[in-house]
């Protein structure tokens, strides 16, 4: 008897797994559909049927470099930024052991804004340019994206550097994050201070998170960094579910606690830097996605990285479609977008106790 | 002999926590671990699978200095239940899964899926196999973090206080499962205890700390009342009441 009744649990249990991985390929499936409606959409007016003849390589003319160089890039770079964002909130909510965790507690969005702010006054790298799309151009991309990129990973790597010295705690490690951010802040208001309106103007524009700017080249640097922090993510899955149930409990079972948080913080990081470099800041996808996918399919990393991916991905390529079509032909920053879903979300968390994931 | 402890010194801040401490446990043994608070008790069990480092001494697992194995080989011998658990939004058959993952490579197989069956079986807790950590009472909690220890398979499991959190049903069952698990799979128990009578009905094997080190250790014969009044500081009586051996404070 006992050993039908085992045999069922194991069963049941599954079952229940597969149910994710159904949640998980819904999700996925449901991406792409919106996918197809955001190539569709916009403000230059192509058929479905252009759209679909253009995308299996067909197309031609005004059809192929609209949706070959402006909306398909987009799009994917939407999806991709999406899952980069959702899946290393996911991973600093774990190692960090709090639930409105993800890179930017930690100063990287700050840290950002102040290297492209550095770029862009002491280095000229913003003018204004009148065009109807644009009214701001950054005339040297590359300089602000670097510059951006480095202010970010120093703002992580000192409090890297110090947690590992000094054996900070989970909390210590978010207060010193707090600190930081205030402090490029600072910086970069003290560089606003002295700088041009032109160059106040650049600063402003290139801190709404822009989905648009992505290059082709863009996406395959953010395509590959995401993706090899994916797959080092999914490798860990079994050290971010040890750490769930407690420090002690997770180095009981063999994790190296120290190793795991630190390595992880700095790939979460890091692809949250690269995104921000490229595409301006981009706020609370990182928080949204994992936590509503935490309450849809539960805390086992095991389908919730890719899971929290997926929706990220989602979310993000849905806030910048409404953005580009909401009301066309001018194109609301999706950073304003996704912190407009995002506020009542934390709110929400707020209200319902911050003490349960 | 599973386990061998010699001359283990631990300090915290430059201040001793335990000084001189050394002692063995066979396979199939239970230890209780007895002591007042602060004492060093739970220290002490963090020392023994290298969740803290000592100063000085060694821990020999099968004749391996546990302090020269990485974290993940003593996870593969040692398991261990702490003093307070977390619940998350896992089910219960994924807690105890997470017992297995020292020796999961990649993925799950399918003995991994059956030692956790058998585990939660052992422990009664099938029913309960798909709900969410966070809906369970301490006590059934309890249960299944002990269960995921179990599914280590582990030569030595330690548990720090695994009863403080149960009614009376409950303490019974779970150290009776300790107890048997640790007969039937001759693997060793290392337990921390606050309960007297309960030491004395389960364990072989007893530890007195006090003042940081180890104020007596052995079998039945040190249960004194000598003894637990030396490291209480409360005087006691011993009684039998229905064959069953009981201490009782006369303070």
């Amino acid at each position: 008897m006992r050993q039908v009744a085992t045999a069922e649990n194991s069963l049941a249990y599954l079952k229940y797994t597969r149910r994710k991985v159904l949640v998980i390929a819904f999700l996925v499936f449901l991406s792409f559909l919106l996918g197809l409606y955001a190539i569709n959409a916009g403000s230059a007016e192509l058929t479905s049927h252009q759209v679909l003849r253009t995308l299996l390589g067909k197309g031609e003319g005004r059809a192929l470099i609209i949706i070959w160089n402006i909306r398909l890039p987009r799009v994917l770079a939407a999806f991709i930024a999406g899952v980069g964002l959702a899946v290393s909130g996911c991973v600093m909510q774990n190692i960090l052991r709090n639930p409105l965790a993800s890179p930017f507690t930690l100063g990287v969005s700050q840290g950002a804004a102040f290297g492209a702010a550095l770029a862009i006054v002491a280095l000229g790298a913003g003018s204004i340019q009148l065009t109807v799309a644009d009214a701001v151009l950054i005339n040297n991309p590359y300089l602000v994206t670097f510059f951006a990129f480095s202010g970010a990973m120093a703002a992580t790597l000192v409090i890297i550097i110090l947690a590992g010295q000094k054996g900070f705690s989970p909390e210590a490690m978010v207060l010193a994050g707090v600190a930081l951010g205030s402090l490029f802040s600072a910086g970069t208001i003290i560089l606003q201070y002295f700088a041009s309106d032109v160059q106040v103007a650049a600063i402003v524009f290139w801190t709404f998170g822009d989905i648009g700017r992505a290059s082709w080249r863009d996406l395959e640097i953010m395509a590959l960094v995401i993706g090899t922090a994916f797959l080092y993510f999914m490798a860990n899955r079994w050290n971010y579910n040890a750490l769930d149930s407690g420090e002690e409990t997770a180095k009981g079972l063999g994790v190296n606690v120290e190793k795991v948080r630190l390595a992880g913080m700095f790939i979460a990081s890091l692809i949250t830097a690269t995104i921000v470099s490229f595409l301006g800041i981009i706020g609370f996808i990182g928080l949204v996605g994992p936590h509503l996918m935490r309450r849809l399919i539960g805390g086992d990393h095991r389908f919730l990285i890719p899971a929290a991916g997926v929706m990220g991905g989602f979310l993000l390529l849905a806030a910048d479609t409404v953005g580009r079509t909401i009301i066309a032909p001018v194109v609301l920053p999706v950073g304003a977008i996704t912190s407009f879903m995002g506020a009542p979300m934390f709110l929400y968390l707020l209200a319902r106790g911050s003490s349960k994931r | 002999m599973i386990m061998q402890v010699d001359g283990v010194e631990f300090s915290y801040n430059g201040r001793h926590v335990l000084r001189n401490i050394k002692f063995s446990i066979a396979a199939g043994e239970f230890l209780a671990i007895l002591g007042n608070n602060g004492a060093g008790k739970s220290t002490l069990i963090k020392c023994l699978n290298k969740i803290l480092k000592p100063k000085r001494g060694t821990v020999l697992i099968d004749k391996e200095n546990v302090f020269h194995l990485s974290r993940l080989d003593v996870a593969r011998k040692i398991g261990y239940v702490a003093q307070r658990s977390e619940g998350g939004r896992v089910t219960v058959f994924d807690a105890v899964l997470l017992g297995r993952k020292p020796h999961i490579k990649w993925d799950v197989s399918a003995n991994d899926l059956e030692i956790v069956q058998r585990v939660l079986a052992l422990l009664d807790l099938e029913v309960l196999s798909l709900r969410y950590l966070d809906e369970l009472s301490g006590g059934e909690l309890q249960k299944v973090v002990i269960a995921r220890a179990l599914a280590q398979e582990p030569r030595v499991l330690l548990l720090d206080e695994p009863t403080s959190n149960l009614d009376l049903r409950n303490q019974l069952e779970v150290l009776q499962t300790v107890k048997t698990a640790a007969r039937e799979h001759n693997l060793a128990a290392v337990v921390v205890m606050h309960d007297l009578n309960m030491a004395l009905r389960f364990a072989d094997k007893f530890l007195f700390l006090k003042n940081h080190t180890i104020f007596a250790c052995g079998g039945l014969e040190i249960m004194t009342p000598e003894n637990i009044a030396g490291v209480y500081g409360v005087p006691v009586t011993m009684a039998t009441v229905q064959s069953i051996p009981v201490i009782v404070p006369l303070a």
